[in-house]
């Protein structure tokens, strides 16, 4: 690692004018992605902003029918603490305990890994994410790899799940990484059908096509025959592009399958 | 930067980079060498100590983050000559060969008996799945495992 500062701001504003000083700063969460990219020298910020313990961001409430959760909440504490029950078992399969422990939604929301199990949560349930300057829609959140809507500096502050009326997630884990090769969360809610896969492609995505069969039949024996095109999906040594469109018509009927309510 | 800190019961202040890990503050600066670096990336969990009293792995935590809390090691586990049960366990069940792995396994071990909901052998493989043993010794971990949480509950 490179050297770099180090402060901790007790508010969220004193964070957010800590990022305006000069230089390359990052905020610091959970650090279970960013320490290691620190110490390959994949970043070489000039200073570290730890927001783990800001007030602002902590805390898993109940908001009409709304789930708010607390960005700096960690993977378990969502594990243990959400009341919808596919959001739980997602959080609780994220890497293994010891990340798990000190991970947080934000941290993973605002890294946006392509196979961020987190981003199929959010956009797969159609939440908001709540910064310090506006609200932004899951389905405007995420870019790209790695890459969000957020602005330099804005702060993730907390999460806004409508609560489904069911809801899955399914997913094939890489057994040396734990993160997922394809993995697929359904909901009905409020909003409407809502299908998001992670691992597949460049970042998280809609299948308007599963929604709509959903739509019109849940079950699934609907979503026989929807198959997505290979062409744009992820190529790597844990599986092939084909291989994760298969995996993408597999999970989604098993998300379906294994659809609950709440807890 | 100036933290301070609880370890393993004992107020500490520590003069450090920022850059620190906490694993090297532990075993460099305070001579607590029981947590050990074995991969430096994450992954193979025999660095793992408890903080705040949760299992973390400590070579992915600045010693800064530690700064104003608490941190339980494998030094801190035993009372005096004492077992822990869970240490224990892994004595009666011969659940180490070699031993690196083993203060990590034991902390990681100790976070799942206070607080896995479903104590049977799925439940433990997966919450032992962040550390790794390379002489292969799992088997007899998972009952070590499953030994401290019948003694937790009071059963034999």
């Amino acid at each position: 690692m490179f050297p770099f500062d180090y402060v901790r701001p007790t508010g969220l504003a004193e964070a957010v004018a800590a990022y305006g000083q000069d230089g390359d700063p990052r905020y610091l969460a959970g650090g279970q992605s960013l320490l290691g990219a620190l110490k390959l020298r994949l970043a070489s910020p000039s200073a570290l902003i730890d927001i783990a313990r800001l007030p602002e961001l902590r805390g898993i409430r109940r908001d009409g029918d709304m789930l708010v959760v607390g960005a700096a909440s960690t993977h378990a504490e969502m594990a243990e603490g959400v009341e919808i029950a596919a959001l739980a078992e997602l959080a609780g399969s994220i890497g293994d305990l010891q990340v798990r422990n000190m991970g947080t939604l934000g941290g993973s929301l605002a890294n946006n890994d392509p196979a961020g199990d987190h981003a199929a949560g959010v956009l797969g349930l159609g939440a908001e994410i709540r910064t310090d300057r506006r609200v932004i829609p899951a389905d405007a959140f995420f870019v790209g790899m790695f890459e969000t809507a957020l602005e330099p500096g804005e702060v993730i502050v907390e999460i806004a799940y409508p609560l489904p009326r069911r809801a899955g997630y399914a997913k094939v884990r890489n057994p040396a990484s734990g993160y997922p090769v394809v993995g697929v969360f359904v909901a009905e809610t409020y909003i409407g059908m809502r299908v998001a896969v992670t691992g597949a492609g460049a970042c998280v995505f809609r299948l308007p096509e599963f929604e709509d069969a959903l739509s019109h039949e849940f079950s699934p024996a609907a979503l026989a025959g929807l198959m997505v095109p290979a062409d744009d999906l992820n190529r790597d040594l844990h599986a092939t592009a084909e291989y994760r469109a298969h995996l993408i018509g597999v999970l989604a009927r098993r998300a379906v399958e294994g659809c609950g309510g709440r807890s | 930067m100036r933290i301070s800190l609880k370890v393993n019961g004992k107020p500490v202040e520590a003069e450090i980079e920022p850059r620190l890990l906490l694993v090297t503050l532990l075993r460099e600066h305070l001579g607590l060498t029981g947590s050990h670096v074995g991969c430096d990336t994450g992954q193979c969990g025999a660095c793992t100590v408890h903080l705040d009293g949760r299992a973390v792995k400590s070579c992915l935590i600045l010693a800064a983050q530690a700064d104003g809390r608490s941190v339980l090691t494998i030094e801190g586990v035993a009372d005096g000559e004492t077992l822990h049960p869970v240490q224990q366990a892994f004595r009666d069940r011969h659940a180490l060969q070699c031993g690196f792995c083993t203060p990590g396994m034991v902390m990681t071990a100790l976070d799942l008996v206070e607080h896995l909901e479903r104590p049977d052998e799925a439940s433990i493989r997966d919450g032992l799945s962040g550390n790794l043993c390379r002489c292969t010794g799992y088997r007899p971990i998972i009952d070590a495992v499953a030994d401290g949480i019948r003694a937790r509950q009071g059963g034999g």
